[in-house]
């Protein structure tokens, strides 16, 4: 009788304790929203997005630059890393032998959960030191941290491409190049894309690689990706270090 | 009680079985994944333009004995063999021999239809496609459809995605995929047993008409069926040792002998129903 109480009162403990560690999250994610957009309405507006920064100490201006900074950003780390993420996924699940597969897998998986400071430092070291901070650095920067992303998303979704398709088309005398260009990229191209995307949103919200590779930039609209180029999330880190409360509000609003 | 196969009336019109050209000549066939041997000591012809079919029961090794006539127990990781297959006279695990080559002669169809995710006239196309056979597709895949009595069924919805046709349309969707890249031997590894008696009639049919130009190995659990459509009947047993397994030969001979009159005890009990 009491054990049967006992597991009855710890039954109901868990559940509050999982409902209430759920509502925490869910509060936390609400405060933060709400408490950035309520100071930041004031700074929203057109000009917002369609003007650059003004200059020091002036009113007005916006983050125009620094969008189409991140946007160049993303789009080369894109360039970059979905090619030899994807086909780093294809060598794994259609081509390696399970010794190689294994630990490249292994390094995929520890190149994930590196600190992004560190590919920041890298690539810091790597192309900014002895040339300058670049537009190119930081995309390349980006890249790292997309590709481990594409590779594991793009190796989930071949996986689940049924072996029966593999063996109906090498069984016809298919060459398994041709095997995954033409029956198994087709049916997963949509799994892929949605990894692609996700590791996109990741990579537009780093800070810490950006600072090391193209934090120094002009107030003004840049395209010229040898430069540092403007970027959203080193704006923020920027304006939250300076004393100037009105670019405070506009941070906020990035 | 009367028998449940009458082989004698469904081989009343078989032809005499032309033994003279051998496509297959298997010596001592041996296949391992890792230690454990699938099928020992198996030695088998496999004659030109008949249809040969493999029986036995349930984890005997008769789809490892036929995945290995066109090399796909070559993609099972740990997989083996000893002993020889000669191919019209050449060794197809000799060295320097493309397996892609071997199945690209020798065809296969798998017991789950398994067509591309593509259109019907792509999944025929795609394999003449690829392969280089581009010239006059629409009249190659015309023919392989005709070939695997599907073309009626599907001339008016070629574009249409193949899997939405039925079961057992899929699986003759297969048939004709095969066929279109002209190989010389079919496999078929269970090709009905996920099919309803229609289906099934329909590819026995097929098989007769396939057996002008082909060259048809068929694994197959379902006895009628082999005594339906086979010319030659390899019957396959579990030799069990101790905690091994291994799949043999027991009997190989025309079909009616096999289940009429067969050499051997087992053999016998299995054709009669009294296995186990």
């Amino acid at each position: 009788m009491s054990r049967y109480r006992r597991r009855r009162i710890v039954n109901r403990l868990m559940e509050v304790i999982a409902t209430v560690a759920a509502l925490v999250a869910v509060a936390v994610l609400a405060i933060v929203v709400v408490s950035v957009a309520k100071r930041a309405a004031g700074a929203i507006s057109w000009d917002f997005f369609t003007k650059p920064q003004a200059l020091f100490g002036q009113p007005g201006g916006g983050i125009a630059n620094a969008l189409v900074g991140t946007v160049l950003l993303v789009l080369m780390a894109g360039a970059m890393a979905l090619p030899v993420g994807v086909l780093t996924a294809i060598y794994l699940t259609e081509f390696a032998p399970r010794r190689v597969a294994v630990p490249i897998q292994v390094v995929i998986d520890v190149l994930a959960g590196l600190p992004t400071i560190v590919i920041g430092i890298f690539v810091y070291a790597l192309l900014v030191i002895g040339h300058t901070q670049s537009g190119i650095a930081g995309a390349f920067a980006l890249a790292i941290i997309m590709l481990p992303l594409i590779a594991r998303a793009t190796q989930e979704v071949l996986l689940l491409v049924p072996s029966t398709l593999r063996e109906a088309s090498l069984a016809l005398g298919v060459r398994r190049w041709r095997t995954v260009l033409g029956v198994i990229l087709p049916t997963s191209v949509g799994g892929i894309l949605t990894g692609t995307v996700l590791a996109v949103a990741r990579a537009a919200g780093e800070t810490a690689p950006l600072l090391f590779t193209s934090s120094i930039f002009a107030n003004t609209v840049q395209t010229d990706v040898t430069k540092p180029l403007p970027n959203i999330p080193v704006l923020i880190f920027t304006y939250s270090e300076q004393p100037d409360p009105a670019l405070h509000e506009q941070q906020r609003s990035s | 009680m009367t028998p449940v196969i009458d082989v004698a009336q469904a081989r009343k019109d078989a032809e005499p079985i032309e033994k003279n050209d051998v496509v297959f000549d298997i010596q001592k066939l041996t296949a391992s994944y890792g230690k454990q041997p699938a099928i020992s000591d198996v030695d088998l012809e496999i004659y030109r333009n008949v249809i040969t079919a493999v029986i036995g029961p349930s984890g005997c090794g008769k789809s490892t004995f036929i995945r290995c006539l066109n090399r796909m127990n070559d993609l099972v990781p740990g997989a083996r063999i000893e002993g020889k297959i000669l191919y019209q006279g050449d060794d197809l695990y000799a060295s320097g021999v493309d397996p892609v080559e071997v199945r690209r002669r020798i065809g296969m169809v798998f017991q789950k239809a398994n067509p591309f995710p593509k259109s019907i006239y792509d999944n025929v196309a795609w394999g003449p496609r690829v392969l280089g056979m581009r010239k006059d597709l629409d009249g190659r895949v015309e023919k392989a459809l005709r070939g695997a009595a599907l073309w009626d069924e599907v001339k008016d919805r070629l574009k249409k995605n193949a899997l939405s046709l039925s079961g057992g349309q899929q699986q003759r969707l297969c048939i004709a995929r095969a066929i279109a890249v002209e190989p010389d031997v079919l496999l078929l590894d269970e090709p009905a047993s996920a099919l309803d008696p229609i289906a099934t009639s329909a590819i026995e049919e097929l098989m007769h008409e396939l057996k002008r130009d082909y060259t048809l190995v068929i694994v197959t659990h379902n006895m009628q069926q082999a005594a339906r459509v086979a010319d030659m009947t390899a019957f396959f047993s579990l030799d069990v040792d101790e905690s091994r397994r291994t799949g043999v030969l027991v009997e190989y001979d025309g079909t009616a002998k096999i289940f009429t009159n067969p050499g051997d005890k087992r053999t016998e009990d299995y054709v009669t129903g009294r296995f186990g």
